[in-house]
């Protein structure tokens, strides 16, 4: 297919351009959500996170005074704007006046109202000289300077210790990972028989777990949040992890399933040959043939536990002790902190951290069952 | 016992137990009910072969009837009954539905939701996939697009409202805008109809890398013999695209689309977190979120609305698995 872009270098230099400017346009809500995570809410307000990594401009005013000394008649007062001020950078341009704070360049001289002059140096070093001798609180100056750069990981120390995040993050881990591993190996077994077993009715109930795949998720909460109250469960993390068991076996029993019928018949037949029952063929050969099918299929229920909110909402208790992830920044963040962008920014990048890690080392086993979920 | 300890415990509890289920069942079945032994055993094989799939069957089967087959005609039920849940009310929850005007502006919102997510995701996943196919760097490009993936709906949300925040110095849109000479911030999840395409950006930019992937190993798939043929007929590179290759994985683009068509009607969370279904963005499964705990009988009311407007693509999901199994 090569020759096709070959022919036109042009064609390739567009179609370069398209991907970088879509790789872009994709990247950017979430370089800006990781930028403002590092922010100081102040600063998140006051300058945009694109212009984060660039030293801003601040002006601001100070007063010049202290002893001076006379030199040649003239009273000449220096010293250093910088001093007892932190943070500041390069100073670019000052003035003297409140209608024209920053009129002057750094290091060009100007005429004082009262008689004499002022200069003040990009370092902050300033010379000022007067014919008599300065009166009152002194003069007043006003400077712009560059601010650097500031990141800060103070939104994490925030999130993580004082805000009820931590203990978030815990429960999700707690959901997710038994919801992940109970229904691989219910899954399996079922897989097999599914796969290698001949019975009557099979093609039906591969169809009916077909179309349960698509099932709405809308329809079980209030029948089974009713069943789970009856039996005794309620809300609880033990009714969560049988719900998200229940909602992940249409996936993993198609994913497995189509895995398995692909597994070359003569081994399996073979060992049939030789004797060996089903469930040794299934412990021996087939489980761990499919381990990529096992894998994705573990991927995809821990990337859909982790995010999921509808069901952490329904099944889990609705006291604050008990959240996930997801609900503490929707239902409590949000509201009571819809205007703390750095909190809000941190929270919600620690909440995909641990997604992202998953996605970027599982990548391939996540695309090679989704192919397997969905191109049959 | 903290959670922690709970669940370390349900996974030993659950791994533990299907293995002594499965191990013992199938022991059982061949020693006690159906010995190979004496004169049946011959038969006695047999018999316990039929019986076998259903063994290994059974925990999922149960599981799924329990969570999803039971619950649909459960809620079925519980929609004919009011608020309580004590008086049976017939089709009284489906009429107060068609009567409210919130109801119906969120079927409105949800048929173009449904109309325009999958159709923008799998096209642009298509037009990637063909960009990024004879690209050096294509396969880190693709990884990237496709990572969105990876974060939940909430986080996602999250992620844009930093983009659409109604202040120029937070929001990229607003900065954008008073860039190009626009005369002050505005909040786009507040303007009337549009702030819907607005919360659609948000899905498509999750799904775009769900369909690039998939229909990139499609295309790659598709026998290079045709295109070679294209060439030497003299087509250019956008007939070779849309006359060639699209015809040939119209199979996959459905599926794709299907996909996430079935998405588009499930997901809450993304108006659920962004407006909350107010300033006219309600989709019904942010709409049944508003009763449930409630009003039970009018929140399954709306599930089984959502259920009936899936059906068609599940009917034709199980055609097509059916046809692939012959």
């Amino acid at each position: 297919m090569e020759n096709i872009a070959g022919h036109k270098p042009a064609l390739t230099w567009v179609t370069r351009i398209c991907v970088l400017v879509l790789v872009i346009l994709w990247l950017v809500p979430t370089v800006g959500l990781f930028v403002s995570s590092f922010r100081d809410r102040d600063d998140i307000s006051a300058s945009p996170w694109w212009q984060a990594p660039f030293p801003t401009e601040q002006t601001s005013g100070a007063r010049i005074s202290g002893e001076p000394a006379l030199v040649d008649g003239v009273y000449v007062l220096t010293g250093n704007l910088k001093d007892g001020e932190e943070g500041i950078g390069k100073i670019t341009a000052f003035g003297v006046s409140r209608s024209d704070p920053t009129g002057i360049a750094a290091g060009e001289e100007t005429e004082l109202r009262g008689g004499g002059t002022l200069v003040v140096n990009a370092d902050g070093s300033y010379e000022m000289r007067t014919p008599e001798e300065p009166s009152g609180k002194g003069q007043r100056v006003y400077f712009a300077a560059e601010v650097p750069p500031e990141f800060t990981t103070d939104n994490y120390e925030r999130v993580l210790y004082s805000n009820g995040m931590a203990q978030a993050f815990i429960n999700t881990f707690t959901v997710t990972i038994p919801a992940t591993v109970i229904p691989i190996l219910i899954a399996a077994f079922a897989a097999y028989a599914l796969a290698w077993m001949q019975f009557p009715g099979r093609g039906l109930l591969i169809a009916g777990v077909v179309g349960l795949l698509v099932v709405p998720l809308q329809l079980a909460l209030v029948p089974l949040l009713r069943l789970h109250n009856d039996i005794g469960i309620g809300q609880s993390f033990v009714g969560i992890w049988l719900a998200h068991t229940g909602f992940g076996l249409p996936l993993a029993i198609y994913l497995l399933r189509n895995y398995m019928v692909g597994l070359p018949k003569d081994i399996i037949e073979g060992a049939k040959v030789d004797g060996a029952t089903d469930f040794q063929i299934f412990t021996r050969i087939v489980l761990p043939l499919s381990f990529p099918a096992l894998a994705s299929f573990a991927i995809f229920q821990f990337l859909w536990t982790w995010n999921d909110l509808l069901v952490a909402k329904v099944f889990l208790p609705s006291d604050s002790g008990s959240w996930v992830m997801t609900r503490k920044i929707a239902d409590d963040l949000l509201g009571s902190r819809g205007g703390d962008w750095g909190i809000l920014a941190t929270a919600a990048f620690v909440s995909i951290a641990v997604p992202i890690a998953v996605f970027f080392l599982m990548q391939r086993y996540l695309v090679r069952g989704l192919l397997a979920g969905s191109v049959k | 016992m903290g959670p922690l300890m709970q669940g370390a415990l349900t996974i030993l509890i659950g791994v533990f137990g299907c293995i002594g289920y499965f191990y013992a069942s199938n022991l059982i079945l061949d020693r006690l009910i159906f010995p190979a032994r004496n004169d049946d055993a011959g038969r006695n094989i047999n018999r316990a072969n039929a019986v076998r799939p259903w063994l290994f069957l059974f925990p999922a089967l149960f599981a799924l009837t329990l969570y999803l087959v039971y619950p649909v005609v459960g809620s079925f039920i519980r929609s004919m009954y009011d608020r309580t849940g004590d008086t049976f009310i017939g089709f009284q929850n489906y009429q107060n539905l068609a009567a409210d005007p919130e109801f119906r502006s969120a079927v409105f919102n949800n048929l173009l939701w449904v109309l325009v997510v999958p159709a923008a995701a799998t096209f642009l996943g298509l037009v990637i996939a063909q960009l990024t196919d004879r690209l050096k760097w294509g396969g880190i490009a693709k990884s990237l697009i496709f990572m969105p993936m990876a974060i939940s709906f909430v986080g996602a949300s999250l992620i844009w409202k930093f983009v659409y925040a109604n202040d120029a110095s937070i929001g990229m849109l607003n900065a954008v805008r008073l860039f190009f000479g626009a005369d002050g911030p505005i909040d786009p999840l507040q303007v009337p109809f549009w702030n819907n395409f607005f919360l659609m950006v948000i899905l498509v930019w999750i799904q775009t890398g769900f369909a690039m992937v998939i229909l990139s190993a499609a295309l790659r798939g598709i026998p290079e013999e045709t295109i070679e043929a294209a060439i030497l007929d003299g087509a250019n590179p956008f007939q070779i695209f849309f006359k060639i290759q699209v015809p040939q994985i119209m199979g996959t683009i459905l599926v794709v689309w299907t996909t996430i068509t079935i998405l588009v009607l499930k997901v809450f969370d993304i108006v659920y977190t962004m407006t909350g279904g107010n300033f006219g963005t309600q989709i019904l499964p942010s709409y049944m979120m508003e009763y449930m705990f409630r009003d039970d009988g009018r929140a399954t009311a709306v599930a089984l609305v959502i259920m009936v407007l899936v059906l068609p693509v599940m009917i034709w999901n199980i055609r097509q698995a059916r046809k692939e199994m012959r």
